[in-house]
Parts: C-alpha cells; sequence; structure tokens
C-alpha cells in the first residue's frame, strides 16, 4: 500500500487551562498509526485515553491541543472545522469506549442507537430504510444471533459481551478506516474479553482498519497487537514491536514486564517498581 | 515538616497553620478555620453574609440608628414621600418607615432564630433515628412525615396560624412545623447511608450503644449538609413568615413586620408607591441573602456537591 | 414454557404487594391529613355552636345545637363521625356563604385550576429550555442569567412582585386589567362548562369575553408561572449536568453528532421522565403561590376562599379548603409516580 500513515503525531501537547496555571497531560508526544494495530500501553493517569480523545478532537473546552502536527490522513485536525470533525467521527474514524453499562444511551434501544450512526452520514428517506437493514447486517457481522430482537432491547437488558459487540457495530457501520478503542475489554469478565478481542481482529483483518488500542493491560496489547507504544506521565518511554516486548530496554518498560506475574517463571517476590525522575525529562523515542 | 506544639508560644495565626494539630478541639479549630478561608473565596456567599449581619446590626442597634418610634402615629405627616428627614417616607399613620423597617428586622431575626432552634435539632434527631434505627421507628417517623409534607408550606401554615390564633409565637410554631420534615427526609438519607459504613460497623463491633452511635458518629457527619439545607430553609422561611403577615397572620400591629407592612401600604400603593417598596426589598434582601450564604455553604461544606 | 409462567406470575405477585403497599401508605397519609385539618378545625378560635346559630341565642337553643353537632360526645367519636361525614361528601356549610362548603368548593377550584395550568405551562417552556441552555453553557452567560432568575424567584415575596406588578402593568401602562377573572359587565354571560373560563369562552365562541378573561388572567398566571421557572430551571440544568458528564455522551458525539443534536436528542431524552416529577412538585408550591396571588389579584380561587374562611373564622371552609388542597397535592403525586415508572424503561 502506497498511502501514508492514518494518523500522524508530531510534538502532540494537551494541557488542561491555559497560562500560568496550566496543567500538562500530555507533554510532546509524536508517533504515527497506519493500518496496523497499535497499542498505547501505560499506568492509570499516564495520558493514554487523552490521546486517544485528541486525536477525534472530543476532550472537553478545558482542555488546549496543540501540536507540530496532528494529521489524519491529509486532514489537519488541529485547524479542522466542527463541521469537517464531525463527518470524520463515525465515518472515518470510530470510538470504543470501556463499559457499554455507560457508554450506550439507557433511554434508546439499541439498534436505534446503532442505525442512528449510519443516519448521521446518509441523509434522505432512502437513508432510512438502508440503516435499518444495515443494523441487522452490522449486527450479524458482530456475531449477534436474533439480531431483530435483539435490535429492540434496551443496553440495561443486554449483557456485558453484547453491549460492547452492539459499541462496536455502532462504530464500525459506517465504514471507518480507524478504530480508537479505550481500554474495551477491561470492564468484562475474563472470557467474553478473548471473544471480544476476537471479533475484533477478525473485523479489523477483513476490513484492513488501522486501530489504536488503549490499555493498561501489557499482557493482554503483546499478543493482541503489532506494536506498542509505551507512556508514563504524559510521556511515550518507548515504542517497539510486540514481538521484541521482551527486548524493551527503557526501566520504566523493563519493571513493567517484571512486575507481571507468570506461570512460567515463578518468583518468590514480585518486585516493586523505583520510578525514576529521570525519566520524566527524556523526550519521547520515535520509531 | 513537624512543628512543636507547645500552647504558649504560638500566636494564633501559626496555633491554626501548625501540623500535626495537637488534639481533637486543635484539628477541629484548624478545620473550622480552613473552612472560613474556603468560604471568603466566595464573592456571592460574603455579600450574602454581609447582609445578614447588616440586618443583625440593625436590629441591635435600632434605638441608635432612627429617632422616630416606629409605633407613634403622627397623622400630619402621614404618607409623605421619602425626603431627608423621614429616609423612606411615612406610612398612612405618619409613621417613619425607615423606622419601622429596622425595628421589623428584630421581628424578622427573632422568628429565623427560633425557628433554626425548633427546626434544626428536631428535624435532624427524627431524621437521624429514622433512618439508623430503621424498622417500625423509621415506618412511624416517615409517616409522620409524610402527613406533613402531604400539603404545601404556606398552606400548612396557614392553617396552624389561623388555628392557634394570631401572634408572633403562634406563628413561629406553625413556620416551625411546616420546616422540619425536608430537614428530616434529608437527616434520614445521610443515617441510611452512613448506616452502611464500614467505620460505623466498626463501631458497633467495638460494643457501642445505639444511641452513643448515633449521637458521637452518625449525627456529626450529618451536621455539614443540614446545616446548608437549614440556610437554605431559612430563605423559604422568611418568605412564609411575611406572608403570613401579609394575610394578617403573624406579627400583630403596631408591632412592625415587614409582610404586614406590605399589606397594609396595599390601598395607598397607587399614589404613594414608597410605603410597600421599601419593606418589599427589605423582604427580598434578606430571603436572598440567606440563598447566597447557603449555595456557599454547600460549596464549602459538601465536597460531593460538584458544580 | 411452565417455568416461564410461573416466573411471570411471581412477578405479578411482587408488583401486586408493592401496588398494595403503596396504596397502604396512601391511606396512612390521607387518614393523617384528616386528623391534621380535624384538629385545625377543632382549635379554631371559633365556636361552632355560634357559627350555626348567631351570636344572639339562648342558653336552650345553645345546648340543643351543642348536642346535635355533636360536641358532647369524646373528640374520638367526633373523629369518626367527622371522616364519615368527608367519605359521603358532606364538608358542612359555609358561615359566610351559607353554602354547603362542597359546592363552594366546586366553583372555586376551577378559578385556581385555570391560574395553575396557565403558571405550569409558562413555568415549563421557559423554564425547561433555559435550565437546558444553562447547563449546556456551562459558566457562560446564560448560565449566570438563569442563574440570577433562579436566585429572583427564590427571594423576592410573591405577593409584593403581585403588587409591584399591578402597579406598573395596570395602574401605569393600561396594559391588562385588573382584580377578578373577566370584567363585571361579562360575568354570568358564560356558561361554565368546565369550569375553565379560557376554555368555556373559547367553546362558546365569545372572542371578546376570552380576550377579557386573558388579560384578566396573563398577568397573575405570568407571575406564579414565573416562581416555578425559579425551580424548574435549577432542576433542569441540574439533571442535564448531571447528563452532559456521562461517558454516553461522549459515544453519541463519537459517532458524529452535532453538540445541538447531541443535547436535545440524548441528553435531554434522559431527563424527561425526572422533570415529570419537579413539574408534580412543582404543583405544591404552586398552590402555595396561589394562595397569596388570588389575594392580591381578588382572583375567586381556592386559595382567597381559604384565606376569607381564614378571617371569618369559618372553620368548615378550612377545613374543607385544606383537605382539599391536600388530597389535590396527594394525586398529583401519585399520578407522576405511576407515569415515572410507565415512563422510565428502567424500571419496567
Amino acid at each position: 500500500m502506497s498511502e501514508g500513515p492514518l494518523v500522524t503525531a508530531n510534538n502532540l501537547r494537551v494541557a488542561f487551562g491555559r497560562g500560568a496555571h496550566a496543567i500538562p497531560i500530555v507533554h510532546g508526544i509524536s508517533f504515527t498509526v497506519g493500518r496496523e494495530k497499535v497499542a498505547i500501553v501505560g499506568e492509570s493517569g499516564a495520558g493514554k485515553s487523552t490521546v486517544g480523545r485528541a486525536i477525534m478532537r472530543l476532550l472537553p473546552p478545558a482542555a488546549h491541543v496543540t501540536a507540530d502536527r496532528l494529521m489524519f490522513r491529509e486532514i489537519d485536525l488541529l485547524a479542522a472545522s466542527e463541521r469537517q470533525m464531525m463527518d470524520l467521527r463515525g465515518r472515518h474514524m470510530g470510538l470504543i469506549m470501556q463499559d457499554p453499562k455507560y457508554s450506550l444511551n439507557p433511554v434508546v434501544p439499541v439498534g436505534e442507537q446503532i442505525a442512528e450512526s449510519w443516519r448521521l452520514h446518509h441523509h434522505g428517506r432512502a437513508a432510512r430504510r438502508e440503516a435499518f437493514d444495515r443494523t441487522l447486517a452490522i449486527l450479524e457481522a458482530v456475531k449477534i444471533r436474533d439480531p431483530g430482537r435483539v435490535a429492540k432491547l434496551y443496553p440495561h437488558e443486554i449483557s456485558g459481551g453484547m453491549g460492547q459487540r452492539v459499541m462496536i457495530a455502532m462504530m464500525l457501520i459506517s465504514g471507518p478506516e480507524l478504530l480508537i478503542a479505550d481500554e474495551p475489554t477491561s470492564a468484562l469478565d475474563v472470557t467474553v474479553r478473548m471473544e471480544v478481542l476476537g471479533l475484533l481482529d477478525e473485523l479489523i483483518a477483513s476490513r484492513g482498519l488501522g486501530l489504536v488500542f488503549i490499555s493498561h493491560d501489557l499482557n493482554l496489547v503483546r499478543r493482541f497487537c503489532d506494536r506498542v507504544i509505551i507512556m508514563y506521565s504524559g510521556r511515550i518511554v518507548e515504542t517497539l514491536a510486540a514481538v521484541e516486548l521482551d527486548h524493551a530496554e527503557h526501566p520504566y518498560t523493563r519493571a513493567l514486564l517484571s512486575s507481571l506475574p507468570s506461570i512460567h517463571d515463578q518468583k518468590p517476590r514480585l518486585p516493586v517498581m523505583m520510578r525514576d525522575p529521570a525519566w520524566l525529562s527524556q523526550s519521547g523515542i520515535t520509531q | 515538616m513537624i512543628t512543636d506544639v507547645s500552647r504558649q508560644h504560638l500566636s494564633l495565626g501559626a496555633w491554626l497553620k501548625a501540623d500535626p494539630p495537637n488534639g481533637i478541639l486543635h484539628s477541629m479549630a484548624q478545620q473550622a478555620w480552613r473552612g472560613c478561608l474556603r468560604f471568603s473565596l466566595h464573592p456571592l456567599g460574603m455579600l450574602g453574609l454581609a447582609i445578614i449581619l447588616l440586618v443583625v446590626f440593625a436590629a441591635l442597634a435600632a434605638p441608635w440608628l432612627t429617632t422616630y418610634d416606629p409605633v407613634t402615629q403622627n397623622l400630619l405627616e402621614r404618607l409623605q414621600p421619602p425626603s431627608a428627614e423621614h429616609w423612606f417616607g411615612t406610612d398612612e399613620f405618619g409613621r417613619d418607615i425607615f423606622a419601622r423597617i429596622v425595628y421589623g428586622a428584630r421581628t424578622t431575626l427573632y422568628i429565623i432564630m427560633l425557628v433554626t432552634i425548633i427546626v434544626a435539632p428536631i428535624g435532624l434527631l427524627i431524621g437521624v433515628c429514622a433512618g439508623y434505627l430503621g424498622g417500625w421507628a423509621d415506618e412511624v417517623l416517615m409517616r409522620v412525615t409524610d402527613v406533613f409534607l402531604s400539603l404545601p408550606g404556606l398552606v400548612l401554615a396557614l392553617g396552624f396560624a389561623a388555628a392557634l390564633g394570631p401572634g408572633i409565637t403562634n406563628a413561629i410554631i406553625a413556620i416551625a412545623l411546616t420546616a422540619w420534615p425536608p430537614i428530616a427526609r434529608l437527616a434520614r438519607a445521610e443515617a441510611l447511608s452512613l448506616k452502611q459504613a464500614d467505620f460505623i460497623a466498626a463501631v458497633r463491633l467495638q460494643g457501642a450503644s445505639r444511641w452513643r452511635i448515633i449521637f458521637r458518629h452518625i449525627v456529626p457527619m450529618c451536621l455539614p449538609s443540614v446545616i446548608v439545607r437549614v440556610t437554605l430553609s431559612m430563605a423559604g422561611v422568611i418568605l412564609t413568615a411575611a406572608g403570613l403577615g401579609f394575610l394578617g397572620l403573624g406579627a400583630q400591629p403596631p408591632m412592625p413586620e415587614w409582610g404586614a407592612m406590605v399589606s397594609t401600604g396595599r390601598e395607598f400603593m397607587i399614589d404613594s408607591p414608597w410605603v410597600v417598596i421599601a419593606p418589599g426589598i427589605s423582604i427580598a434582601a434578606v430571603s436572598l441573602a440567606f440563598n447566597l450564604v447557603g449555595d456557599a455553604l454547600r460549596d464549602t461544606l459538601d465536597p460531593r456537591g460538584g458544580e | 414454557m411452565a417455568t416461564v409462567t410461573m416466573v411471570g406470575g411471581s412477578a405479578r405477585l411482587a408488583g401486586a404487594r408493592r401496588l398494595s403497599g403503596k396504596l397502604l401508605s396512601v391511606a396512612i397519609t390521607l387518614a393523617g391529613l384528616l386528623l391534621l385539618t380535624f384538629l385545625m378545625g377543632r382549635l379554631l378560635p371559633a365556636d361552632p355552636v355560634l357559627a350555626v346559630t348567631g351570636s344572639e341565642v339562648d342558653k336552650a337553643t345553645y345546648d340543643r345545637v351543642y348536642q346535635q353537632l355533636g360536641l358532647d360526645l369524646p373528640i374520638w367519636q367526633q373523629f369518626l363521625s367527622y371522616v364519615k361525614n368527608v367519605l359521603t361528601g358532606n364538608l358542612g356549610s359555609s358561615l359566610t356563604t351559607g353554602r354547603p362548603v362542597v359546592d363552594d368548593l366546586l366553583t372555586v377550584f376551577p378559578a385556581t385550576l385555570e391560574l395553575a395550568i396557565v403558571a405550569i405551562l409558562v413555568g415549563t417552556f421557559v423554564g425547561v429550555p433555559l435550565g437546558v441552555v444553562a447547563a449546556a453553557n456551562r459558566g457562560g452567560l446564560m448560565d449566570h442569567v438563569a442563574r440570577i432568575i433562579g436566585l429572583a424567584g427564590h427571594s423576592i415575596p410573591i405577593f409584593w412582585l403581585g403588587l409591584i406588578a399591578l402597579l406598573v402593568f395596570y395602574s401605569k401602562l393600561q396594559w391588562v386589567a385588573a382584580s377578578g377573572r373577566i370584567d363585571i359587565l361579562n360575568e354570568g354571560l358564560v356558561t361554565p362548562i368546565t369550569g375553565l373560563m379560557l376554555v368555556d369562552t373559547l367553546l362558546q365562541g365569545e372572542w371578546d369575553i376570552f380576550r377579557d378573561a386573558l388579560s384578566h388572567i396573563i398577568l397573575p398566571g405570568a407571575l406564579l408561572g414565573y416562581y416555578s421557572v425559579a425551580y424548574i430551571s435549577r432542576m433542569t440544568r441540574s439533571f442535564m449536568l448531571e447528563q452532559l458528564s456521562q461517558e454516553y455522551i461522549i459515544a453519541a458525539r463519537a459517532k458524529g453528532m452535532s453538540r445541538r443534536q447531541m443535547i436535545w436528542n440524548h441528553a435531554f431524552k434522559n431527563i424527561r421522565v425526572q422533570l415529570l416529577t419537579v413539574l408534580a412538585l412543582t404543583f405544591g408550591g404552586l398552590i402555595d403561590g396561589a394562595v397569596l396571588i388570588e389575594t392580591v389579584f381578588g382572583w375567586p380561587g381556592l386559595g382567597q376562599y381559604l384565606t376569607r374562611g381564614l378571617t371569618m373564622n369559618d372553620m368548615n371552609v378550612v377545613m374543607g379548603s385544606v383537605m382539599l388542597t391536600g388530597i389535590v397535592f396527594l394525586i398529583v403525586n401519585i399520578v407522576s409516580d405511576r407515569l415515572y415508572r410507565i415512563l422510565d424503561p428502567r424500571t419496567r
């Protein structure tokens, strides 16, 4: 494929508030995402969710996003108008959130919410009919049996796993090229987690999508994703291919890896991470 | 940094900032001080507080603020517009309105203080007992509260005030009877949620009796939200009291009461509007003050109320 | 299949139990209300015998009427006979009008109802959008405007504002009419069908009288409505703020929705049911305000009836009016509670 990356970020900064009292969240990071599965991993407060939402410009108005470059394909995300962003969201970029209990509107049936996603980008009477058909089709694609019945249910009437599938369906129906998944499996039971991940994998592969997988679970992403970006305190400390994780060089990454319990490599005591303030002053390492 | 807190050698400012505090009272004093500081950051709240202090001052210093007697009639000077002699003009009996407003502040304050003293402890106690003890105590107390809540505030107060007869004490009782149910409801809700708390379970396991738990643990935790609610209720109490005065119940003539002043001034309103304007603005100002202070208190005391 | 019907059956049983529990609490509240009104009536500083006979009466007649009224019976028996009377629709007669209280109430209540309806309409159509806009522009100009309106509504005494409004709009500007529901000249020309003047005049095609009635109701109705605007807009704002911080709002925007669509099609939908409860509670406050407004505007409704009864120490009037108020309030609360259950999909 000769096309460029889907997302390009150079020196992305996000801060809350302005001027002297501004609280920086993301301290100038740079990365690209192509048609691959990229994970952004870090602990709570590292700024990973903020990065995901910054790409879609869905941060609250108090947040100020600046960058040397922040592009989705050829479009400058920082200069784009709200109209352009509305066009991008859903149609070219999708966001999958953590807990379907909260991320779906509780008083609207799920089928209607999925259909709405289509109708936001396709207008006209024909589109209404088409939305209905496409909703059923996408529900089948996410492996929900009896889509006609499920479409009429309310979010509190379906299980967590089904809810997450509905969320995926809702974001995929308009055919985006990029998916940003913000901790999509953290609220699910372990068994359901694997199913949903498998589903995501299949859909991404079959449609050739790019994925930004935000998570705190290093073990999860090393198997699932192609590349891993490690964030700490608003900075990127290391970027590497998933298969090379064991050869990570940065002490933070190494500390993360060694604090994971392993059934094969049993230790009498899990090491406690010692945070080095020096990590805060290093600039992000780009690939 | 740990400073050695020996009482004799610290100035007040240092004592308030000392870390760690030396004992429970020291800690409570420090918390109160920090609360005051937080409160002072609210400009509107400070405005409300200023108004209330002004009213208290007017009530206390009434004899010195005006030379006119609020009760003596002087028919030669009736319905005079505001002037240098009569700042707010005179009413239909020639009484100086400014004097009546200032002395009326005493009536208002009297009502507020008494209603608070009656309503706050009773509502708090009933609510906490209902919430914590549960069972039939809860049922009975809540049924009683429901009955009082089945009528809107003014109507209930009207009914009681009429039944008890005119007069300011009866009006106070009537208003108090309408003001306690919301406090009780709030206290009950707080007590219910606190009941589940682990620290209550811990104290119970230590062998504390029910009453000790209620008084020493639950009631203090309910205090902040109850204080906020009581303050906000005061705004309504003032309006209810003025309403009762307007309808002829409550303080009886010739005692100056702002609501009654509006009512008697009604006849002369078209040609002498000042008779009605001054008392109305006073009522609104005091009610507004309590609303502002209550809002600011809510921001200061209640950490959960995110605005 | 058998399992399904069993589950359905037990669910129905639980629902029936809930309903009977609710009915029981309503009955208890009603009983308490009756007790309250009974006590109020008995405590009134008026002699009920003199109310019937007049003040000039000899001892024999006095004793006879005393017995007739059952005042020699123990208090609890008096209460029981009072309850029995109420349940059979006998609320006694009024001292001042001489008519049965029930008849009086049927005449005055629609007047207050009309006022309350106008007020709620004003309150809703002004208050709800105000609250939504305030929440959507949190900290902005509209938010501050809404806050000021709210504070004013909670601080300014309604009877005083009514007087000032009369002064301005009637005396000085002559825009609206003064007291009463319609001009004296027009009284008796409209047959009361619903008791609501605006509706009746429209139904009978009396346009002039309709305009007259409108000019009479607009000021008290708008003022009463203004008071509910304060409460309604504050609650709406608070509910909306709660919704706007939810996750599904971000998900909706991520689909490509505009902010306005998100606010009205999604966030607002979630608060509609809560607003219903707010409207029910507003109603109670409206009755309070109506008592004062009716006195200021000479509006011949329940509020004025009650206050006249108070000043005249008319026991039956006071008891009847207070009880009617309580019953109406109770019904409004029950209806809103039921509606809440029906409308919110989560409670089904």
